[in-house]
């Protein structure tokens, strides 16, 4: 009995201690959590989730105080992707923070536009040239449709325009075999 | 014929269907009444266009300019006016429109000033950079820009150069066709490709079911001063590709990921050849091509065509039967189905396969992969094609390029012997498409994140800036105060500083932006509603009605939020 | 719908199709050698399998036709039938075939999804339940007496009253069974293989099947519907087990031309463990396949509670295909090494 437990106390300590030393020696150096999770989400910046750009919500998801579902750019497939990566079940997109839309860039309609500068402060990844008293414009290829500008417009002559799919940018479709019989 | 030839792994024995077309002699096709140019005809950037509507354009004269170093030039391939410029039906799978010059040919086919080119006494930058503005771009089916790859880089030479007159694809006789009619003039274009690669032996490689090319080949090779072997390469499909082609010729492999000419190997079309040679030789840049008519038509044949004429005139020439159910561009292992038939012919274009259900009964319905590896077998790629579709099924994009997703030339190999029909390059063509797309995502994100981080880090800096400039004032307003304070006895007190100023910045800012405010607003009002000038009285009083009903609704809609925001 | 557009001939039915085919030879010396019985056994088995596709494709709500066309339930209701005894009862029969199509194959998810040989994992589930029925086999004709036909075979099969005397006279232990028995009586190899069942090779009569066997798998090998690789491998691992054993202790070890010679060993390489959706794919993975199986067959042969072990060894090489494939992968064009890379 009294050799049963100390064998059994002996391979504890044994297996522990090797544990504790492996666990310092081979110890990962990586990116931490919320780095890994920032580079899942879309960088979109367009604070939909409730967190001012992409990277807070990416720190408040590693330390467990928002979900993984509050990004509508990112859609199911990022919600996915966040679920793989901390190991819990994806759920539905939370539509208190939006829905899914088609990638679409800002359009400024230079005939309206005033030069107020508003857009340009509002825009999280400086997409749009111009100055005080200037027309504006977005440069399409750094906008990241977040329609954070849309709303400080005093006149209203900003308009999200969806992304038309163009030669460059098309896809190959995941192509159709039917087995199962669509009835 | 004692050259050693090596054998590639895999390939299949397909019917060759060559007799259709190669039994006819070749033809000019007439002169069209309008050529539609695209200006992506190549891989790379596509080119710039230099005319403009209205604008009339010679024969030969360049329409795009070359935009970047991968890139090439296209030309008018005949005198006319050019009607447009814009998106235009062009001939992709996709159906989707694509930037385009639209020609009305004027019939009298007239040339642009044009010389030969004295290449051996140009600088080899100079003369690749004219070979480019000339178009010049493969014309085996990948159309990459000729330039680029008559550019030995860092090596100095490439040792092998070898002419690709392989053709595996069944229908498709249009380089047989130029090989039996051309052969000298390919030479003559090889022996500028030779002196631009420093290339030391240059085989042409021709697949043994065209005799007659091999022998005129042949022939042509007597009378040059340098040494051209060419060799009958067994026929089995993918032969032609260049990879199977360099295997076959000298038994060496091309590293995945790298391209031929690091293992000092460079491989042309013939058709790139006889092209190159038109352009050195009679300063016509390239603007026509042959093109194999064939299929479900009554006289299956040759054309040498103008780039930009409509596919629908050579189908007529070719004589165009009923019951056909589409074209496609290229044979029926690689080619793509056209969206119409109006689309243009191309530098891409080899072939205009008209399909019927007699010839192309569609495909049967698609059973489970049952593993049984035949597609493996056959694979020239040595891939495992049975692997790579589960991957791409589940969309397990990652694994499948640890299979070498990328090294899949896409020959169909797969697809032709798989007994349960599976369509399996279809699993990579999508794989493929979308590991791009996602690269592409991933960089936009990138840029966005560096961009975000970047504005941060500027704001902040800023808002430091500023602090700072006002801690300075700050001081800069205590010192003063202390100096002031001598002087405060007898001066009367002075006005407060910048507690007021700011504010009235902000209120004349404020003031601003309302007056700009109120004549975007004019100006909105002027521009919005064009059509309502000249109305009935009957239709202005309905407007008016419906003007007063939104009014009514705006102000209703309005109310609760006001009344909210000024609860608290 | 995108390229190719042309199709080689060839289809799911086509290949299964001949694999039935090349069963034929096998069929044809079974009714020779042992008597018309087999027939009855083929037949229940292939309407049990129809019957059993035919529910769990509409209970999946997949179209039958396509499916039922493939021929592939055809051949698992062969593959298992030739491995059964040839007077097995009715029930048995049914039971193994219904567990091969609904457990095995469908429940896995149909056609191309399994991961084990549904004939095989019937005939396992058989052997493990029902061990004494799975005994009845009929002997070879040249050693019985007063053979059964047709008629007495069905109804022999089907539970009918046949005298007791009869059945005795004409069911036998296999040459396995025999080898087994003897060996646990310790008498040795040589004493054993004077009973009438043993000739030159093999067994009476299921030498001469085993070779029919082996003929029909030569056909299928010269289609090229099967590869080289994994009978080749198997006969080979059978051989070279067997043989290093019978050096060792040739009075406790049966010779490995006797061992070859089972038409279970000949049925198993050529038609089973070629199978190709439980099987490696890769050639080395096909090697490695056919001889874990062939080795794997000679350990539960010698060690095992069963007198034969093919259709446990397969089993057990199903399970790690996965694992094989991976670690084969043949080299691709252009790369040097052998096996995958990272991606670039």
């Amino acid at each position: 009995m009294l050799t049963a437990i100390l064998v059994m106390v002996v391979l504890a300590v044994t297996v522990g201690l090797v544990l504790g030393w492996s666990a310092v020696r081979f110890k990962v150096e990586g990116n931490p959590l919320a780095e890994k999770i920032d580079a899942i989400l879309p960088q979109t910046q367009c604070g939909q989730c409730g967190f001012p750009g992409c990277r807070p919500y990416a720190e408040a998801i590693a330390k467990g105080e928002a979900d993984i579902n509050q990004c509508p750019p990112g859609g199911e497939e990022g919600i996915k992707k966040l679920a793989e990566l901390l190991g819990v079940e994806p759920k539905p997109l939370d539509e208190a923070h939006g829905a899914p839309k088609p990638k679409s860039v800002a359009f400024i309609d230079e005939q309206l536009c005033i030069g107020c500068t508003l857009c340009i402060q509002a825009c999280p990844v400086d997409a749009i040239s111009g100055a005080a008293k200037q027309m504006h414009t977005i440069i399409a290829a750094e906008c990241t449709g977040c329609e954070l500008c849309v709303a400080p417009c005093p006149v209203d002559c900003i308009a999200m325009v969806p992304i038309a799919e163009d030669l460059p940018h098309w896809k190959w479709k995941y192509p159709v075999i039917e087995l199962k019989r669509v009835a | 014929m004692s050259r050693k030839l090596f054998k590639f792994k895999g390939g299949v024995h397909l019917s060759e269907h060559k007799a259709e077309s190669n039994a006819r002699p070749l033809h000019a096709a007439p002169l069209p009444g309008k050529l539609v140019i695209p200006l992506r005809q190549h891989i790379g950037n596509p080119a710039k266009p230099v005319v403009e509507v209205g604008e009339r354009v010679l024969k030969g004269q360049m329409i795009g300019a070359a935009d970047g170093y991968i890139s090439a030039a296209v030309h008018a391939s005949s005198s006319g006016i050019v009607t447009a410029i814009g998106p235009a039906a062009v001939p992709h799978i996709s159906g989707l429109p694509d930037l385009c010059i639209t020609i009305e040919t004027d019939g009298r086919d007239e040339w642009i000033a044009h010389a030969p080119l004295d290449y051996q006494a140009m600088a080899a930058a100079d003369l690749r950079m004219k070979l480019r503005d000339m178009g010049i771009a493969g014309l085996g089916g990948a159309v990459f820009p000729s330039a680029v790859k008559l550019d030995p880089g860092a090596a100095h030479s490439c040792p092998t150069l070898i002419i690709n007159g392989g053709e595996c694809e069944p229908w498709i006789t249009c380089d047989d066709m130029l090989m039996r009619n051309r052969a000298g003039e390919i030479l003559q274009g090889v022996a500028v490709m030779r002196h631009l690669l420093g290339s030391t032996e240059i085989l042409v490689g021709i697949e043994d079911n065209k005799p007659e090319a091999i022998a005129a080949m042949q022939a042509a090779a007597q009378s040059l001063d340098f040494a051209v072997e060419v060799v009958a390469v067994p026929a089995i499909y993918p032969a032609g590709g260049a990879k199977q082609m360099i295997e076959t010729l000298t038994g060496k492999q091309v590293p995945s990921g790298k391209l031929s000419t690091d293992i000092g190997i460079q491989v042309f079309n013939v058709g790139t050849a006889y092209a190159l040679a038109c352009a050195v030789h009679h300063g016509e840049p390239l603007i026509s091509r042959l093109v194999t008519v064939t299929g479900h038509v009554l006289r299956p044949q040759n054309f040498e065509v103008l780039i930009g004429t409509p596919m629908h005139t050579l189908i007529t020439l070719a004589g165009e039967r009923d019951d056909s159910t589409g074209a496609l561009m290229g044979g029926p292992m690689m080619g793509m189905p056209m969206p119409d038939l109006e689309v243009p012919v191309v530098k891409a274009t080899n072939c205009i396969l008209v399909k019927s259900n007699a010839l192309f009964p569609p495909l049967p319905k698609a059973l489970p992969c049952i593993r049984c590896t035949r597609c493996a077998d056959v694979c020239p790629a040595e891939l495992q094609p049975q692997e790579l579709f589960r991957f791409a099924k589940t969309g397990d994009f990652g694994r499948a390029q640890e299979y070498h997703l990328f090294d899949c030339i896409e020959c169909g190999c797969c697809s032709y012997v798989c007994p349960s029909h599976i369509p399996l390059v279809d699993f990579y063509r999508y794989a493929k498409s979308e590991i791009w797309a996602r690269e592409k995502e991933k960089r936009a994100a990138d840029l966005a994140r560096e961009r975000h981080e970047f504005r941060e880090f500027r704001l902040a800096r800023e808002k430091k800036e500023k602090a700072e400039k006002l801690a300075a004032k700050a001081q800069a307003a205590r010192t003063q105060a202390g100096l002031d304070q001598a002087k405060r006895a007898e001066l009367p007190a002075a006005p407060a500083p910048e507690l007021a100023t700011a504010p009235s910045d902000a209120d004349a800012k404020k003031a601003l932006i309302a007056a700009a405010l109120a004549r975007a607003q004019a100006k909105k009002a002027e521009v919005a509603p064009k059509n309502t000038d000249h109305l009935l009285p009957a239709t202005q009083r309905e407007i008016e009605e419906i003007e007063a009903r939104r009014a009514k609704i705006h102000e209703l809609a309005r109310q609760p939020l006001e009344s909210e925001e000024k609860k608290p | 719908m995108p390229s190719p557009f042309i199709l080689d001939r060839s289809s799911v039915t086509q290949v299964m199709a001949w694999v039935l085919a090349a069963l034929l030879p096998g069929v044809a010396a079974y009714v020779w050698l042992f008597g018309p019985g087999i027939l009855v056994t083929l037949a229940l088995a292939t309407v049990t399998a129809l019957a059993a596709e035919a529910a769990m494709l509409k209970a999946r709500g997949y179209p039958a036709k396509p499916f039922l066309t493939d021929l592939s339930a055809i051949v698992t209701a062969w593959l298992l039938a030739l491995s059964l005894p040839a007077l097995a009862p009715w029930w048995l029969i049914v039971t193994g075939t219904l567990f091969a199509i609904v457990v095995a194959k469908h429940l896995y998810g149909g056609l191309g999804q399994n991961i084990f040989n549904p004939a095989m994992v019937g005939y396992a589930v058989l052997i493990v339940s029902f061990p004494v029925q799975m005994t009845q086999w009929s002997g070879p004709l040249a050693l019985t007496e007063t053979p059964l036909t047709l008629a007495q075979s069905a109804t022999v099969i089907f539970g009918g009253d046949v005298p007791k005397t009869t059945l005795d006279a004409v069911t036998m232990a296999t040459p396995l069974d025999a080898l087994r028995t003897g060996l646990l009586q310790q008498l040795t190899v040589d004493e054993i293989m004077t009973q009438p069942i043993f000739s030159q090779f093999g067994g009476v009569g299921f030498e001469w099947l085993a070779a029919a066997f082996l003929l029909g798998g030569l056909l299928l090998w010269a289609l090229r519907i099967i590869s080289w690789q994994v009978p080749l491998a198997f006969l080979a691992g059978i051989w070279l087990a067997a043989g290093f054993l019978h050096f060792f202790d040739a009075g406790r070890f049966g010779a490995p031309w006797f061992h070859l010679f089972a038409p279970s060993v000949m049925l198993g390489a050529f038609f089973i463990a070629t199978d190709p959706v439980s099987g490696a794919t890769t050639p080395r993975g096909k090697l490695i396949f056919g001889f874990g199986a062939g080795l794997l067959t000679i350990i539960i042969r010698t060690w095992g509670g069963y007198p034969d072990g093919v259709a446990f060894a397969i089993l057990l090489m199903n399970l790690s295909v996965p694992l094989i494939d991976q670690y084969t992968q043949p080299r691709v064009y252009g790369t040097s090494g052998r096996g995958k890379e990272p991606p670039a």
